[in-house]
């Protein structure tokens, strides 16, 4: 440890001390004056010069007040199994009011690459109880899949309810959420802790709470800190973590105002060149590893400025992640709950985790029916918007009364409903009875025999009794 | 080794270090105590510049810096086949079972060392040339390692190692050349990866490299020692492609580039590759496969590097007389690699924050695809598929915009048709290929049919659908002539039975060039016959019930390799039902049905 009592400048985050060489790169930094005590990192190590980020605000400090410690490491986080049921803040320090939890091992937060050889490829699904997500775009363990979504949508609701009610259909195993706020308001703080507390479920569950107006630069460090506990529960402890992460815009945007404070040259729309890299760094810390029981999941939450996909924030997430799920505006307008985007949804890993041993064996195919019925679903509407419905055929308009039972029973459910697998495929099952068997062409014809209801023959489209909740 | 000199600033991937002795630019050095890799970039008086393959938290200034005198170098030797490296060659197994499964830093780790059973085809006393077979090893069943003179060397043999088992080190041969000084050549050479390896002379292209998905082959093909780009949004399905491609291309030796992508991606390569068995020869793909796998949150620098590795070991395999592909995911990572050190030297930007000296970089790497003939006079391929992450899809930005100037065949991927779930998502009007004429010849002697023709047919039908779709869109399919409604349901069947092909299914991953031929020749003859039918009068819903479309849609999962003459009788009974409708309908009307 070395301690300096000056600093040269103070420009925005950054402090720079001339005529030192002692520091090493990447090292944590303690800055103390009169008014508090910061972290930082070093940023440029030089035999000369040094100049170190700082993560705290720099409002009114003052380039001779300061005196700088040199950690002599990288900035830690002590982790533990006790974090678990706990709050923090974005930099890791208790939030709850209660005492330092017990630490087991200290780790450097910006975590090490996982070795792609020492990989296991993921194939186990996780419940999270919502059928846009179960039925047609599976979580997979180890999978990191995105919410895309835009201002207010929903999103708060759908993740803390996912973080509530997710499960692995294995019995017996070991569960755990990390929950990462990153930039939200104190209200959305609030209404997060709240649902925590009141469901009983905070003993699984960690939360990590950078809120609005904490300083931006601590926002690149929460994440980090979060991530670390995580991969240490999940490859050293075993159990399977499911990390939400909201409002990842909010992260690329503290990200920005470093970069800009740092004079670096911009790339898309100001946001530094290396965005990729930086997401990639968090992103890409989960997943599994061979010959260890347990997985790290990811379900990064941004909301697309302008509802666009193709802002920088989520399209090069877009290109780290296993897929996304997209909320949709005009389905949200309809009064749909979650509004799940089907056509733009994916989920790259589903089609390897589902199937008779883990959810069911029809899974698939009902998955590729509903995505292509959903599909003529929307060219009908726009061909009725034109035409008039009065001009469509009987098939077309087969079509439009799955596609409102569809919306109206496999996608919509409540806030605080939970469905099995079975639960999401009899709904879709009876969702696609409204299709005559012929059009099933994406489903086994012994899988329709054993499904299908055919509603059409005779009877005609019946409404169906509301969904239990 | 020497010192060259202590560190001097570090800042991210670049250090600036305070030279002591003369380096070299692009020469590979040590960096610190826990000596990381690292290659200089540039040098200005008595300071030099350098890129670090490694994290480079921890590092002080003060920490010596030795030089290795030679540029950053990969080693060619018995091995590589069915190896994962990392950006610079390391080979990531080796790694892991030495630090776990994080990667720490430090680990200068060579290829797992073996024993190989060397067989020597030259005798002493012979002249060698450069690039001549010294002898060779069985590397895997379907790879034989053939031993070459290096290239820039020529004399006579004074040793030859006789038969045996030999490692890596072992001096295979003796040269002495005209100056009378003696080179030892070891089983494993090694080669500085910014260079290209020499070749005689460059060659057409020729002939096709078949890649068994029918929207490539069929409709714009690459040829063995060509350059494809295959550009896509996200999801658009760039990396399901580019593992078929890898599954199933007619290329010798695969080198698999996973440049900046996902650690699960690769995984699944590695568990994948070695279940799954080459169509041709039956035996696992790992043989013929070498993964060079730097993914997105490997260090910046070495994913630079990781595609001159992944070229430099595709033309060590072409010098050896194979036929090599290559494909790297993703060239744009690369290029943002680029960027991003361009950016910590404070270099002078260009378009989108890329240097200036983007395009010239670009165009050096495809520049190393080619048909050739080798110094020992055999012919070798390597064959290059870039994929490019544009961003927002946008093929109008830089990396897009400069690899179309410089590759011959474009494989745009369209964000429709993969939300549609069709795939591949080859955009049938987005994409070109420059070497149709060059790959007809081959196409006609192989499968007896014009292949240029038949394949226009299909373009002026899915063309003629294209621009049927718009007015579809505004009044319905039900609206338009039966003749126009026939393109429709021809066209979509065209799409739904030779564009799309599943990449999961057993028997459609992938289809060889005599049932791609025959599945467009069925498609396209019934479409001709059902033009004239209709023509006579044959109302579209007659023809419609006629012929079992569902079943024609299927013949590609349904007709299997070994049975492909099923697909002619199909169409043969596709015919004969429309035939039967005129006959019908003529002979009502007392006309004369024509032969």
């Amino acid at each position: 440890m070395i301690d300096v009592k000056r600093a040269d400048r103070i420009n925005g985050p950054l402090l720079v001390l001339e005529g030192f060489g002692g520091a090493s790169y990447g090292e944590l930094v303690e800055v103390s004056s009169p008014t508090g005590t910061r972290l930082g990192e070093v940023l440029s190590a030089g035999s000369d010069a040094v100049i170190v980020e700082l993560w705290g605000d720099t409002t009114g400090l003052r380039a001779e007040d300061v005196s700088v410690r040199f950690r002599g490491e990288t900035l830690t986080l002590g982790v533990s199994r006790e974090m678990l049921g706990r709050v923090f803040d974005g930099l890791g320090r208790p939030r709850d009011g209660l005492p330092e939890p017990r630490v087991d091992v200290r780790r450097d937060v910006h975590g090490a690459p996982l070795n792609p050889a020492a990989r296991d490829y993921p194939r186990d699904v996780i419940q999270t109880g919502i059928s846009a997500i179960d039925g047609l775009n599976t979580l997979v363990r180890g999978q990191k899949l995105p919410i895309f979504s835009g201002a207010g949508l929903p999103h708060d609701e759908l993740a803390s309810q996912i973080a509530l009610q997710a499960e692995l259909t294995g019995a017996g195993e070991d569960f755990a959420v990390v929950f990462v706020a990153l930039g939200i308001s104190n209200d959305v703080a609030a209404y997060f802790r709240e649902r925590f507390e009141a469901s009983g479920l905070l003993a699984r569950t960690a939360l990590f709470l950078n809120l609005a107006d904490d300083p931006a630069m601590e926002r690149i460090v929460t994440p980090r800190a979060a991530l670390t506990l995580a991969e240490y529960l999940a490859f050293e402890q075993d159990a399977h973590v499911l990390v939400l992460m909201t409002d990842m815009t909010n992260y690329a945007e503290a990200l920005r105002e470093l970069s800009a404070r740092k004079n670096e040259v911009p790339g898309r729309k100001g946001y530094p060149g290396y965005l990729y890299t930086d997401l990639a760094g968090l992103y890409e810390r989960c997943g599994r590893v061979r010959g260890r029981p347990g997985s790290l999941t990811q379900i990064p939450v941004l909301s697309m400025p302008g509802d666009d996909v193709t802002h920088p924030i989520p399209d090069l997430t877009g290109y780290i992640t296993e897929g996304q799920i997209v909320l949709s505006r005009a389905l949200h307008r309809a009064g749909v709950y979650p509004p799940v985007d089907v056509s733009g949804s994916l989920s790259r890993l589903m089609k390897d985790g589902i199937g008779a041993d883990a959810t069911r064996d029809d899974h698939a195919d009902v998955a590729a029916q509903l995505f292509a019925a959903y599909a003529r679903t929307r060219e009908v509407r726009s061909l009725a918007t034109i035409m008039g419905e009065g001009a469509l055929s009987t098939l077309d308009r087969a079509y439009l009364t799955f596609g409102a039972a569809f919306e109206r029973d496999v996608l919509t459910q409540g806030e605080a409903e939970t469905r099995t697998f079975a639960e999401t495929l009899e709904l879709a099952w009876s969702a696609l009875s409204h299709l005559p068997a012929s059009e099933l062409t994406r489903i086994s014809q012994e899988r329709i025999d054993a499904h299908h209801t055919g509603k059409l023959d005779g009877r005609g489209a019946t409404e169906r009794e509301e969904v239990p909740g | 080794m020497t010192r060259l000199g202590v560190l001097d600033r570090i800042s991210g991937p670049i250090a600036r270090v305070r030279l002591e002795a003369a380096a070299g630019v692009l020469e590979a050095v040590w960096v610190g105590h826990d000596r990381l890799a690292a290659e200089v970039i540039s040098l200005d008086g008595d300071y030099a510049m350098v890129q670090i393959y490694e994290e480079t938290s921890g590092l002080k200034p003060g920490e010596p810096v030795e030089g290795t005198g030679a540029p950053l170098s990969v080693t060619i030797a018995p091995g590589l086949m069915g190896e994962t490296f990392d950006g610079i060659q390391r080979p990531l197994e080796v790694v892991r079972d030495a630090q776990g499964w994080y990667l720490e830093r430090g680990a200068n780790v060579g290829l797992p060392e073996r024993a190989w059973p060397f067989t020597p085809s030259v005798t002493e006393g012979q002249w060698a040339t450069p690039g001549m077979r010294l002898g060779s090893v069985q590397e895997t069943t379907l790879v034989t390692f053939h031993v070459l003179v290096p290239p820039g060397l020529s004399g006579t043999l004074t040793y030859v190692t006789p038969e045996g088992d030999v490692g890596h080190d072992h001096v295979v041969a003796c040269i002495r050349d005209a100056a009378g000084v003696e080179h030892d050549v070891p089983l494993a050479q090694r080669w500085p990866v910014r260079t290209p390896r020499p070749i005689a002379a460059r060659l057409d292209p020729n002939r096709p490299m078949i890649t068994g998905q029918r929207v490539l082959d069929t409709f714009f093909p690459v040829v063995r020692g060509g350059s494809a780009a295959l550009p896509g949004p996200f999801g658009a399905g760039k990396t399901v492609l580019q593992h078929s491609l890898a599954k199933w291309s007619d290329a010798q030796v695969i080198v698999y580039v996973g440049c900046g992508e996902r650690g699960n991606e690769m995984a699944q390569v590695l568990q994948e590759f070695p279940e799954l068995e080459d169509p041709r020869s039956g035996r696992p793909l790992m043989e013929r496969t070498i993964l060079v796998a730097n993914t997105s949150n490997m260090p910046v620098a070495a994913r630079e590097a990781s595609v001159y590795t992944g070229i430099t070991l595709a033309e060590a395999y072409r010098d050896q007389g194979y036929h090599v592909a290559l494909m790297a995911d993703s060239t744009s990572r690369w290029a943002e690699a680029l960027r991003e050190i361009a950016g910590r030297l404070e270099e002078m930007p260009a378009e989108e924050g890329y240097p200036a000296y983007l395009p010239s970089r670009l165009a050096a790497f495809y520049e190393r695809a080619g048909r050739v003939t080798t110094l020992s006079g055999e012919e070798g391929s390597v064959t290059v598929i870039g994929a490019v992450s544009p961003p927002g899809g946008d093929f109008t930005e830089p990396v897009t915009q400069h690899t179309q100037r410089f590759t011959r065949a474009f494989w745009a991927l369209d964000r429709d048709l993969a939300s549609a779930r069709h795939s591949p998502a080859v955009s049938w009007r987005g994409s070109y290929s420059f070497y149709e004429e060059n790959v007809a010849a081959w196409w006609r002697e192989e499968t007896q049919v014009d292949w240029l023709a038949l394949r226009r047919r299909a373009g002026d039908l899915l063309e003629e659908d294209a621009r049927l779709e718009q007015m579809v869109r505004l009044v319905g399919a039900d609206a338009l002539p039966d003749r126009q409604r026939w393109v429709l349901l021809m066209a979509s069947l065209v799409k739904e039975g030779v564009l799309r092909q599943n990449a999961l299914h057993e028997v459609d991953a992938f289809c060889s060039p005599a049932k791609q031929v025959r599945l467009l020749k069925a498609f396209m003859t019934v479409y001709e016959a059902g033009v004239e039918a209709l023509g006579d009068g044959v109302p579209l819903v007659r023809l419609r019930d006629a012929i079992d479309v569902n079943q024609l849609g299927r013949m590609k999962e349904n007709v299997p390799e070994d049975g492909v003459e099923r697909i002619d009788e199909m169409a043969v009974e596709a015919l004969r039902a429309m035939t039967n409708l005129r006959q019908a309908l003529l002979s009502d009307r007392g006309e004369e049905v024509p032969a």
